[in-house]
């Protein structure tokens, strides 16, 4: 099975070698792959439907408990088969779509790497791993929709998709991270088994928010949906495959995956009600008024995924058998209803419906297929639609005292995807053809016998449900429930309420066809609240995100390393001085301080004075004279105090640096006063802070006792083990010896640099 | 006299600080001098302080036995103030060299390579 989930990623890996390949004859290959995975997966249905899931386990990092297990059960395997089944028809159909484009390998490239990330994000058992599958088909998802990279609003779409599931996937990461800490496992069977543990969790709605997070964004709930609309800037095999057959129900698998393990809590359960009645209800209002076939779908698209949420918030059996059956309605339909788009863009080069109009006179098996989703989008019988629909309709009207409401809000969605539905499917092909499409042609079969299959499963499994009853949908429902509960669907139930409402919905939605035209003005009428629309605001939180990045770089990075210093000292002193704020005790004790005489106070006073003439005198021989001053009045204190050895270095080192300043000196400019006396005054303030910090510290440190054991052991083995009697020079060339050869070194170093500075002839442009 | 060098340091990092923040080459050399000084004062503060008596041992005897200045700071500071003598040096050379081919003081003016030779 890893082979199977990873093969596409090794087919991605392999398209820069075969690039040539694959752009010329070799692309009627690349569909083999989806439809070889296809068969591979149809291979288990036996053993699927009979209740025995398959786990496959390969050891990855144990030590963190990341492990590639996957697991096959029946919401896994409905996943699967659409991925392949839907890729192997997009393969094929992009064959055609994008003949002879320049960057085809590039395409199939991405398309297969999504595959096999969405594969790998169905088929996992371990949730760290599902958050990596889920990451890659963010990426991938964001080079597809950026797929034409010249056009620039692709490129920000993309971006803007990217951000958005990007977003959502680091809530996933917390999530599964949190979901792993408290349930103390990272396997989702494991996680099962612990349900009761983690529903009365501490950290139980911090799971569920981060994990909704993450759904919502991914499968574009309101508000974050706004990405969708955007997404559609890709390639139309990438819209049918990406932007509504499979990635943007990865969030819904996610939450169908959970369900029987954080659901049926009056949290899960509400919330997710709330968000998809408004996503469904919001979304199928907007599709009404779009002229563009792919904005039309896009957010009907939208709202069927707000359906699907609202029916696994509802959490009864009935909900999630319906949210199970939905799922393969919706793939079916809407992925038809894409390529449709997709061959009709291709053909007459426009999507806008209010011109679109006809098309059946020259491409009749497309306006078949057309027909076939429009009409299974509407619901009507004996379509896979009407079951589906139905189902929805049962679980809305047993809910006891909000049955109506719900029931309510499903009518009007209902009634608006069969609009939205009708307008992508059945109006650009009725009607009179307008003399401009009269030259258009059927395309290659690859490209209209996809969307037919689609159509045509939709209307076998509606006159046959139990072809797929007991094979998918029953393992389905039985992940999704966790029981071994029969199901029963059905095309024909007698006449009951759900017959009058399904009736209800379709003569309301034809009725709002008849009457509704879509129109500029009405589009444009719309577009006048896209002020306060979610988009606006995240273009806007957006906006100023950039600013503040800006603001916030040129602050701290502003090239300039006094600047630097000044941050990290102005820091270091406010974090210390706050330190000192909170309880210094300082404590001195004067008994153990040494003596003053006369002449050491008189050193030290010197040398304030030259450090004051040092840092303020205008010219720059005062200055390094000074520095001299203080280096000698160093040089005394050394002596005064037992250092005999660093007074004699002190002196010739310091005399060496005056001397070399000097000679150096003639050649630089005057000293100039570059800043301004503000800028002075802040240096200034800063600095004295920091020396009275320092002063502070060492009084701290001076109270605090020594400890002397280093001292003590070169003090007693300088002369037992090195024969030497001046310790500290013992300590440099015999204990330390290495240190002193690598100092040496150094100052070698540094004198061949000095060296060929001064030696350095520079040619001719250089000193220009 | 522990309190007058304590003020000392304060004085040496506060004046170094402050000249290692101005735009002339010149005077962030000077202070890096003077931190220097200030760092090595610091580190012969905190080992303690002892009059006139250098770590070295008698003649007649074998190992330091009295109270001592401790050898350990010593032995660290002496070879601070060499490393230190080579920094400056170098730094020096490249501030003269720098300034014969831009022919400015101002680090400001020394941000961009390019401009160098327009």
């Amino acid at each position: 099975m890893i082979v199977a989930i990873l093969s596409g990623f090794i087919v991605a890996s392999m398209i820069p070698i075969l690039s040539k390949l694959i752009k010329g004859k070799g692309s009627i290959l690349l569909p083999f792959l989806p439809l070889a995975l296809f068969a591979y997966f149809i291979s288990f249905l036996p053993q699927i439907s009979n209740g025995i899931p398959i786990d496959r386990f390969y050891s990855w990092v144990p030590s963190f408990g990341i492990d590639l297990s996957f697991r096959l059960d029946g919401l896994s395997m409905l996943f699967a088969l659409l991925i392949t089944g839907i890729g192997t028809l997009v393969f094929f159909y992009t064959f055609s779509y994008l003949k002879g484009h320049p960057y085809l390998d590039r395409f199939y490239g991405y398309l297969s790497m999504f595959m096999a990330s969405m594969l790998g994000l169905v088929l996992s058992d371990n949730i760290i791993t599902l958050f990596i599958f889920w990451e890659l088909t963010s990426i991938s998802s964001f080079f597809l929709i950026g797929f034409n990279n010249d056009d620039p609003n692709s490129r920000k779409s993309a971006l803007l998709a990217l951000s958005i599931t990007g977003l959502g996937g680091l809530f996933l990461l917390a999530g599964v991270l949190l979901l792993g800490a408290t349930g103390g496992t990272y396997s989702i069977q494991e996680l099962l088994s612990q349900s009761e543990a983690l529903k009365s969790s501490s950290n139980y709605n911090w799971i569920i928010f981060l994990l909704f997070i993450a759904a919502f964004t991914k499968s574009a709930q309101f508000p974050f949906h706004f990405w969708l609309p955007g997404a559609m800037k890709a390639p139309t095999p990438v819209s049918t495959y990406l932007h509504s057959a499979t990635m943007v129900k990865a969030g819904i698998y996610l939450l169908a995956r959970f369900t029987p393990v954080l659901g049926g809590t009056v949290e899960w359960n509400t919330t997710l009600i709330v968000v998809g009645a408004v996503t469904m209800t919001y979304a199928a209002i907007h599709a009404l008024f779009r002229l563009d076939m792919k904005g039309i779908l896009a957010y009907s698209t939208i709202s069927a995924l707000g359906i699907l949420v609202f029916l696994i918030g509802l959490g009864t059996e009935q909900a999630l058998l319906a949210a199970g059956v939905f799922i393969l309605v919706h793939a079916l339909y809407k992925a038809t209803l894409f390529l449709v788009t997709g061959i009709v863009d291709h053909e007459t080069g426009t999507r806008d419906v209010s011109v679109l109009s006809g098309l059946r006179k020259v491409m009749m098996p497309v306006a078949i297929a057309a027909f076939l989703a429009a009409l299974s989008n509407a619901g009507a019988p004996p379509f896979f639609g009407f079951i589906g629909k139905d189902l929805i309709y049962e679980a809305t009207l047993h809910l006891g005292d909000w049955a109506y409401v719900l029931t309510g809000a499903a009518i009007v969605t209902n009634v608006c995807l069969l609009f939205a539905g009708l307008l992508a499917g059945y109006k650009p092909f009725v009607g009179a053809l307008p003399a401009q499409f009269e030259k258009v042609h059927l395309p290659h079969p690859t490209m209209w016998v996809p969307p037919l299959i689609l159509a045509g499963l939709g209307l076998i499994f509606g006159l046959f449900p139990s072809l797929i009853e007991k094979s998918i949908i029953q393992p389905v429902f039985s992940s999704l429930v966790n029981n071994d509960t029969l199901i029963h669907i059905k095309l024909w139930h007698g006449f009951n309420i759900v017959l009058g409402l399904s009736l209800l919905t379709l003569t309301l939605g034809a009725m709002l066809y008849w009457k509704l035209k879509p129109s500029e003005s009405l589009l444009s009428k719309t577009l006048r609240f896209e002020v306060i629309s979610p988009k606006s605001l995240a273009e806007k939180f957006r906006a100023f995100f950039i600013v503040l990045a800006q603001f916030w770089t040129g602050f701290f990075q502003n090239g300039y390393l006094r600047n630097y210093v000044i941050t990290i000292l102005g820091f270091l002193t406010l974090l210390l001085g706050y330190r000192l704020y909170q309880g210094v005790n300082l404590y001195i004790d004067f008994a153990s301080l040494t003596d003053l005489t006369i002449y050491e106070v008189i050193v030290v006073i010197i040398m304030a004075v030259s450090i004051i003439f040092t840092v303020f005198s205008k010219s720059r021989l005062v200055a390094v004279a000074s520095l001299g001053v203080i280096g000698y009045a160093i040089c005394l204190i050394f002596l005064f105090y037992s250092a005999p050895d660093l007074a004699m270095t002190q002196f010739s080192i310091d005399t060496l640096t005056v001397i070399l300043f000097v000679l150096v000196i003639y050649n630089l400019p005057k000293y100039k006063t570059f800043s301004s006396i503000g800028v002075r005054i802040r240096d200034g303030v800063l600095s004295i802070f920091f020396g009275t910090l320092i002063a502070i510290l060492t009084l701290e440190v001076l109270s605090e006792p020594l400890n002397r054991e280093t001292s003590i052991f070169y003090a007693e083995s300088a002369y037992l083990l090195a024969k030497g009697k001046n310790v500290v020079n013992v300590i440099l060339v015999d204990f330390r010896g290495f240190d002193t050869i690598v100092e040496i070194t150094v100052l070698v170093i540094a004198a061949i640099g000095v060296f060929s500075l001064l030696k350095l002839r520079l040619k001719s442009i250089e000193k220009e | 006299m522990e309190l007058l060098l304590v003020m000392l340091i304060g004085l040496l990092y506060a004046s170094g600080i402050y000249m290692m923040l101005r735009r002339s080459m010149v005077k962030l050399i000077i202070g890096l001098i003077l931190l220097g000084n200030g760092a090595n004062m610091l580190i012969f503060l905190l080992g303690r302080i002892v009059k006139g008596k250098p770590p070295i041992i008698d003649s007649a005897s074998k190992m330091l036995t009295e109270i001592y200045a401790d050898p350990v700071p010593q032995a660290l500071i002496l070879t601070a103030i060499v490393i230190s003598f080579g920094l400056q040096s170098f730094a020096i050379i490249l501030v003269k060299r720098a300034y014969k081919i831009t022919a400015t003081d101002d680090l400001d003016e020394l941000n961009t390579t390019d401009e160098i030779y327009e």
